[in-house]
Order: C-alpha cells, then structure tokens, then sequence
C-alpha cells in the first residue's frame, strides 16, 4: 500500500461513497457544532421539510457570537441590549428543545466559544470529523481531527444526514523546525506562516503543520496555529495527535473512559502521515530566527516583526489603501504606535495558558491611562480556572474589564467594540475593516504582546517584560 | 430553486483583492433569523458613510450599476467568515454570478448553493473585464463558458455536480436524503 498523508487517512475513514467525475463525496460527519448566529436557517429549513436531526447524539450546541459578555445582561438581570440578539439567542433555545439537541445554553456551566468548549470537554478527538458554521472550526485539526467551517445550508445538511458533499481537497505540509525565542508565541509564528503563504494561499488544501516545533507545542498553542489556517484561506490544519494531544484529552469529560480509552488510543497513534507520504505542496519555516509579529493592514497577512517597519509597496494601490484605513504609513515601526484598545480573548488566544501568559505581564502593573482593557475568557470553565488561580484579580488590578466568556470583541456582534478611528491590539484572528466595529483599526498580536502594548499604551516588545 | 442557464448582464467591477465577507456582510447584521431581506446591507460600510448617506462614488451607488447581476471583483474575493449571509446579501441585492480569478472556498460552496454562480477566469480575461467596467457579458452555465462583448468565449471550472444541481433545480439535500440507505450501511460498518 502507498504512503498516505494524515490526510488522506482521515478523509478515507469518513467516505459514505467516494468522489467521482460527478459527483462529489458523501463524506460522514462525526460531530456537528451548533451556535446561534449560523443555525437558525438551517433550523427552519428542517422544519419546512418536516425532516429530524438525524443524530442529535452528534449534535451539540451552545451560544457564544451574540450573546453579551456583562454578566447582568447575560443572566437576564437586565435586558440584553441588542433586540436582535436576544432574539437569536431565544430561537437557538427553542431549536434546540424542538429538535432535541444537546445545548450549552446561557446559564449552563460549559457554556463558552464553541472551538474553545469542543476540545476542553473532550469532545474533539484525534481521527473525528468535525464541522460547524463557522470558519475558526480549523482549530479543532490540532487534535488529528478534520475539521473544517461551512455555510447555513451545509448546517441543514449534516443535521439532517450527518453527511455533506465535498471534493477532496489537496495537500500543503507546513514543515517548521527551530526553537521559538522567549517571548514569541505560537500567535507569532502562524502570523509569519499567513504572511509567507498569503491570505489565499492555502485555497484549496489543507495545511498539516509538521516539525520540531510543532511538535514541541503545547495544545493551546497548537490549537492556535490551526485557527489561523482559515486566514491563509486553507479548508483546514492539521496536527498528528501524540503523547501530548493524548495527555491533554485522557480524562476529559466526553473522552472514552477505560476500556474505550484503551481502544481509542491504540487507533489514535496510527493517525499520522506515513514516512515518504506525498503531499501536494510542502512550505519550510525556520522559527529560530522569529520576533513577536504585528499586523499593520487590513488583513491577516499584512505583518511585520515589532522590530521591522511597514513595507513600502510603491505603486501598490491596494497596500496603500489598507495604510490609509489604518492610519499608518510605510517606513513607521509598530513599536511605539499608540493605542486606545486592548482585547485579550477569542477562539485564538482566550484558552487558559493565553490567560496565565497575559497575567504575568500585567501582575502588578497598570494599563497606561485612557487605554482601555477588556479581557474575555473563552469559556466559562475557563473563566472559573482563571479565578481560582487569581489572574481575574491580577486582570482587575492592572486597570482591565474580567467578563463573562464569549466571541465578544473579536467580531463585536454582541456590542463590545472598538470606536471609530480607535487602534486596537487583538489577539483575535482578523483584521479586516471594520471587524471591530465601523472605522476600528484591529492590530493582532500575541497575548503576551497585547499585554505589555496595555501598560505602555503603546504597541510595545513583551521582551521587555519577561521575567 | 429555479433552474438557471444564462446570466447575460453588465458587470460591475471592483478590483480590489481579498474583499472578505465582513465587507460583503458586517457582523452586525448577522443576527438576523431568517435569509431574506440582506441585499439592503450589502457592503453596508463602503456604501454608507457615517450618517448613513450613501456615498456617492462608491460603485453600488452609481446610476450605471442600476440593475447589474454580475459582480467582477479582485482576487480571493470571499475570504473569512463562514457565513452565508454573504451570498445571500448579493443575491438578494440582485447578483447571480461572481468572477474573478479567485474565489475562496467557504464563499464558493455557499454560493454555488444559493444560485450565485462562482465563476473563476484567467489573468487576462480578468484583466480585461477590469478594465471594461459595465461591459455587457454571459455566464453560460450549460457550457461552463463565459461571453465576452467581442464575441470570444472563455470556458470556467465549475464542480460538475454543483452545475448539474443548478442547472436543473435539484437541491442537494434531496440528493443527500436519496443516499440514506448508504449512510445507514456505513454507520453499521464504522461502528457509528
């Protein structure tokens, strides 16, 4: 038999009928992941057509774009503010209760960002397949799982057949080797990576992150990596599961137990690229020679290390656009830039270790005046942990906004944003005009980096803050 | 959904790469419950300036855009978020196909699934239409083929059975739902 891509491996397992000239693969489904912003389409279509949730054993649901991260509002002591919200926050509480689907709702303890909540209950495993309506559902591939974001109609698909038609996307290994510098992140280095490959460069495939460095990486901070795929326009990321994607799930809620964890973990092991395996296109990264990276543009791809200064694309009309938006010019360093905003949180950077390494900057220091701080936990698991070790005090006392879990800033769809004209460090995922709220100007960065850019008031080198 | 052949329209272009679909469709818009209705918040922050105006050299906004169903648009149009919201707004807004030389893959399922046909050409002929705002073109989907004023004809990929689907009304839930019985024998076999 050939040498088979992880991949390959993965699609294989999950092929109800194989592609052909035709048609497509039927391709199954092991867990869907609901939320209110995507879902209540697709609800309705089931409705229209009088049809079940095929498996609602596969289904699970929870509530993290809308909703507000103000705990008054959020259990219902005030009003949630936006009309809207409450509304599709309600209509995924009746879905939910009329088709019978598990849902992490408002009041419920695992509630929290729906890549966040998959994996810290162990419900996303190493050799699943794994879909939601949304795109950051890449994060999930850090386990060995394929997993990949779809549209409303594909939610009404895979609730009613756990299957959807897919072509078999090609194949990019991203081979990274060299030991990360203190104070560069794995946000530093899948921000090079979306620099290199670009922001539609990886159309198309899906990424397996491979190496030395890779493999060195915690889960949180592989969990990182492959929620950036998406930004390099990558279907999905993939990392082989190993010892330590093995020791993160064993004892996890929803992970197999005893004897199926014995079972599970003899057929994890076999999921990983065979030697001499093929893949379509293969990109090297040296991760030695990596800074703490920022971007400076109007999307992912458009950063620079905190010691280099923004390109100069003469007669790049489109470079020069995104510098006009931003208010930036080319020739300036980012360290140094002012800004108003800080955000720590999303489904890239809100996990536990993102908490804890923002924490250490911040103990005992303040926000620099007139810059505010808004530090959302991805979960509310999360956010219990971080109270148990203190960081919410350590949050507090620098001067910052300690909320309940959610997308919250990231996308601002629930109110919290970023003013007009503002400048924001985010550990969010994008940059784009507006994501923020209308004239925002979104600068991502390391947890790390966002929190020493909060002290100073400045985008500022968390190498300077090391202990 | 209605069977579609022939797309003949003006173009309307904007050039501009990796027109993500937060411009095509801001978040704020995205709690909305149903699909209809979003072609009114299409490009809502490049089509209206802080009090709301419309701004007047914004290309929707010009009197030669009026009744446009083709969308000509930079490299990589579609990039970001999942969300189908995006080709809901432009079809709702009047648009049936999309070209460009680009088209990211969530945006270009969700289209092909909306009637919003994804049509992706070569440099040159991306380059021409660019430069030939307004021209009036075809999208013929029966022949995969794209007319040009000029009478030259530019063939596009398109997923066959994604052509087949719209070219003959066919929902591809009612395809999946016909596949029922090897669902169940796969379940059975993984042990699922």
């Amino acid at each position: 038999m050939t040498a088979s891509t992880l991949f390959e491996k993965l699609w294989r397992a999950h092929e109800v009928v194989p592609e052909t000239a035709d048609r497509p693969a039927v391709l199954y489904i092991d867990l869907h992941l609901v939320h209110e912003v995507t879902s209540p389409q697709a609800f309705a279509v089931l409705r229209s057509r009088g049809l079940p949730v095929r498996r609602r054993d596969r289904t699970v649901g929870t509530m993290d774009h809308s909703t507000p991260t103000r705990a008054d509002e959020l259990y219902g002591r005030v009003p949630i503010r936006l009309e809207s919200a409450a509304r599709q926050v309600r209509e995924l509480e009746k879905n939910a209760a009329e088709f019978g689907v598990e849902l992490l709702g408002i009041e419920h303890p695992d509630r929290g960002i729906v890549h966040i909540i998959g994996p810290e209950l162990g419900l996303t495993q190493p050799g699943k397949t794994i879909v939601c309506g949304d795109s950051h559902t890449s994060t999930h591939g850090a386990f060995g799982a394929l997993a990949f974001g779809i549209g409303t109609t594909e939610v009404g698909h895979v609730l009613a057949t756990q299957c959807l038609l897919q072509r078999k996307p090609r194949t990019l290994a991203v081979n990274v080797t060299g030991r990360l510098a203190p104070g560069v992140t794995a946000k530093d280095l899948v921000l090079a990576i979306i620099q290199r490959l670009g922001v539609g460069g990886g159309t198309g495939h899906v990424l397996e992150y491979r190496g030395a460095t890779i493999e060195a990486l915690s889960m949180d901070e592989r969990m990182t990596v492959c929620n950036m795929s998406i930004e390099a326009g990558a279907r999905a990321g993939l990392v082989a599961p190993d010892e330590t994607t093995f020791a993160y799930l064993q004892g996890r809620p929803r992970a197999p137990q005893g004897a199926a964890w014995d079972a599970a973990l003899a057929a994890w092991r076999g999921l990983r690229s065979d030697p001499g395996a093929r893949f379509d296109r293969e990109l090297a990264i040296d991760a030695s020679n990596l800074q703490p990276m920022i971007t400076y543009g109007t999307n992912p791809g458009m950063s620079v290390g905190l010691d280099e200064a923004i390109p100069a694309k003469g007669g790049d009309a489109i470079h020069a656009k995104a510098l006009e938006y931003m208010g930036l010019a080319a020739g300036q360093r980012m360290r140094g830039q002012k800004i108003e905003v800080v955000f720590i949180g999303s489904c890239t950077n809100g996990r536990l270790s993102d908490l804890r390494a923002a924490a250490g900057v911040l103990r005992g220091r303040r926000t620099a005046p007139g810059v505010k701080l808004l530090v959302v936990p991805g979960s509310q698991r999360i956010k219990r942990e971080a109270e148990r070790e203190g960081l919410d005090r350590v949050f507090v006392e620098a001067g910052a906004e300690w909320r309940e879990s959610g997308c919250s800033m990231c996308l601002g769809m629930n109110g919290d944003l970023v003013e007009r004209g503002a400048y924001c460090v985010s550990t969010s995922n994008r940059n784009f005009e507006g994501r923020q709220g209308v004239g925002a100007r979104t600068l991502l960065a390391s947890p790390v980096t966002a929190a020493a850019s909060a002290i100073e008031g400045r985008v500022a080198d968390p190498r300077a803050f090391l202990s | 959904m209605d069977p579609i052949r022939t797309i003949r329209s003006r173009t309307v272009v904007m050039p501009r790469p990796n027109i993500d679909t937060d411009q095509i469709m801001p978040a704020r818009f995205l709690t909305t419950t149903t699909r209809e209705g979003l072609g009114q918040h299409l490009f809502a922050d490049w089509r209206y300036d802080a009090s709301g105006q419309p701004v007047a050299d914004f290309v929707l906004n010009r009197p030669e855009a009026a009744g446009c169903r083709i969308l000509v648009a930079g490299r990589n149009i579609g990039c970001g978020s999942s969300r189908e919201h995006a080709p809901w707004g432009l079809y709702d807004y009047g648009f049936r196909a999309v070209i460009s030389t680009e088209i990211a893959d969530i945006f270009r399922n969700n289209s092909l699934k909306n009637g919003l046909l994804p049509v992706i050409v070569d440099e040159a002929t991306h380059g021409w239409l660019i430069e030939h705002p307004g021209a009036e073109v075809t999208v013929d989907l029966e022949r995969s083929a794209l007319g040009l004023p000029d009478g030259r004809e530019v063939s596009f990929p398109i997923e066959a059975f994604a052509r087949y689907c719209l070219l003959n009304g066919v929902d591809e839930l009612g395809y999946l739902e016909s596949q029922s019985a090897a669902i169940r024998a796969y379940e059975a076999e993984a042990g699922k």
